[in-house]
């Protein structure tokens, strides 16, 4: 246990400070959902716009932590041979792992924390009309399910490309996946051909299982688990199978 | 054998190290001296042949092996946005008996910067940092990735009295090199390697002053004016010289001067030991100490 502990302070600490990763996890999402609750710039489809934001900036955050932070950081950890040292450390890589899942989550548990209390703050009613206090469950069920599949996506890009080009990408990905994942923009107002597409994405299943669960006090649809459950294994499987420790 | 794609990297290389003694794996860059190394360390399993360490298998007994090996890499390997400090306690953490953080800080001269990131300390001292992290948890093996290259004079001092100190205490240190004069000076066995055979071994002394068969042979891949070998003056009495033809190792026999490399030929234009070692941008391997 006492590496495992090590390591994984030594994880959190790293995340907590390195300030892009705060203003990547923390910073953007509160100032979208400060921002977004004030100026009715988004096609929400409500005069409540908090109500769409808080899940929807939920699933972004999952997305932001499980995939960008991670992604990130096991890149330039693998660019600096840190994972090729720990190696020859007795470690080992399944502690290493396990330390990372559990800092992501931390980190998790912190951003849902101040989202919902600066969403409360800004007049959150969620669940709509029927109150979500049943769905929490299923919403956090989709969480964690959001975080498996993103952080295998990070992973399989952290592990196959070089730092810089890993950066760029993961970036890059996270802006394609918040403007397709219907998080600030809902799927209908894409064109429907794109809908259709985005439909596929962990993005849109994890935005829309939220949106649902908290939002409208809705289960979460077939589709959704199916999709959520289908990147959840198909990710972390090919970064399994491709992840280069050097 | 370890092989890249159809390159191979090393073959028919054979050594043992041995406790309380400090091997040098001496070669030119690209000679495999890492790749050997890596293999000892578990980083990468040989596609032919065997590997022990403490009699055991580095790939397959890895987690046994890891705990008794401490590991310097040539290049990185550390956070760069934690200080040596940090690193230190992070890393003794996963060991069961380690070495006290603060005395290994101290040892290796870095307890003035033991809160730098490691990103802003110089060259030396990332090197030193990385070996007090192949120290920390006592191993019983040490493996050393060209430990004094890009260090400080005063650093390297520290660095050789650290090796000395760890065989002096009965561990098995083997280290790769790529200086012949690091080789001499901190090695008691020295195996020297180009291409990824092993070309020569023994002692320091022992391979300055003769070889096995009092003979030295070499060859190049670009050919050198055998010629010139043929109108040499004759050599002294109980030496020869056989410049052979073509591919050929070209042989001479007889006592090389002191110092390693420092064979009665290497005069000969063009040729010589130190133009078959002659690592590209680093030093000669086979050049004469001294500049004499």
């Amino acid at each position: 246990m006492r590496p495992l502990k090590a390591q994984l302070r030594a994880e959190l600490a790293m995340l907590a400070t390195n300030g892009e990763t705060v203003f990547l996890t923390v910073g953007i999402p509160v100032v979208f959902l400060l921002f977004f609750s004030a100026v009715h710039v988004l096609p929400t489809g409500t005069n409540h716009p908090v109500d769409f934001l808080v899940p929807g900036i939920l699933a972004l955050a999952v997305m932001s932590t499980a995939m960008t932070a991670l992604g990130i950081g096991t890149g330039f950890e693998r660019g600096y041979g840190v994972l090729k040292r720990l190696g020859a450390t007795p470690l080992g890589r399944p502690r290493l792992l396990a330390a990372k899942i559990v800092a992501i989550i931390g980190v998790e548990l912190v951003q849902a924390a101040v989202l919902v209390s600066v969403g409360f703050a800004l007049g959150w009613n969620p669940g709509g009309p029927g109150g979500a206090g049943a769905l929490v469950g299923a919403a956090i069920g989709a969480m964690v399910l959001g975080t498996v599949a993103f952080g295998g996506i990070g992973l399989v890009l952290a592990g196959t490309l070089k730092p810089l080009v890993n950066l760029a990408v993961v970036n890059g990905l996270f802006v394609v996946l918040l403007l397709l994942g219907g998080m600030l923009i809902p799927l209908v107002k894409l064109p429907a051909w794109l809908a259709d597409v985005a439909k596929l994405l962990p993005a849109s299943a994890l935005s829309d299982a939220l949106h649902g669960t908290l939002g409208l006090g809705i289960a979460v649809s077939a589709r959704d688990w199916i999709v959520l459950v289908a990147w959840a294994v198909a990710a972390p499987t090919v970064a399994g199978l491709t992840f280069r420790w050097e | 054998m370890i092989r890249y794609g159809d390159t191979v990297a090393v073959d028919k290389l054979s050594f043992t190290g041995h406790a309380g003694q400090v091997l040098a794996l001496l070669g030119p860059n690209g000679a495999g001296k890492t790749s050997t190394v890596e293999s000892l360390e578990g980083y990468r399993r040989v596609d032919s042949g065997s590997v022990r360490v403490l009699g055991l298998d580095p790939d397959h007994d890895h987690a046994a092996v890891v705990g008794r090996i401490g590991v310097m890499l040539q290049k990185g390997g550390v956070y760069p946005m934690l200080g040596p400090a940090q690193v230190l306690r992070l890393f003794s953490r996963y060991y069961d008996d380690p070495e006290d953080p603060h005395e290994l800080l101290d040892l290796v001269g870095l307890g003035a910067v033991r809160r730098t990131p490691w990103r802003r300390l110089s060259g030396g001292e990332q090197q030193r940092l990385s070996l007090a992290l192949a120290l920390v948890g006592k191993p019983r093996v040490l493996f050393l990735d060209e430990p004094t290259a890009g260090v400080d004079p005063e650093g390297r001092i520290v660095v050789r009295d650290i090796i000395a100190a760890q065989r002096d205490r009965g561990i098995c240190v083997v280290l790769t090199t790529h200086e012949l004069a690091e080789a001499e000076r901190l090695a008691d066995q020295v195996v020297i390697i180009d291409h990824g055979r092993m070309l020569a071994e023994g002692s320091p002394a022992a391979l300055a002053s003769s070889t096995a068969d009092g003979s030295v042979r070499f060859s190049t891949e670009s050919g050198i004016d055998t010629d010139a070998l043929r109108v040499l003056p004759a050599p002294p009495a109980g030496r020869s010289c056989d410049p052979g033809n073509g591919g050929h190792p070209r042989r001479m026999a007889g006592r090389p001067g002191p110092g390693l490399g420092r064979s009665p030929h290497r005069s000969v234009p063009g040729g010589g030991l130190s133009g078959h070692h002659r690592a590209p941008g680093g030093a000669p391997l086979g050049a004469p100490r001294g500049g004499s």
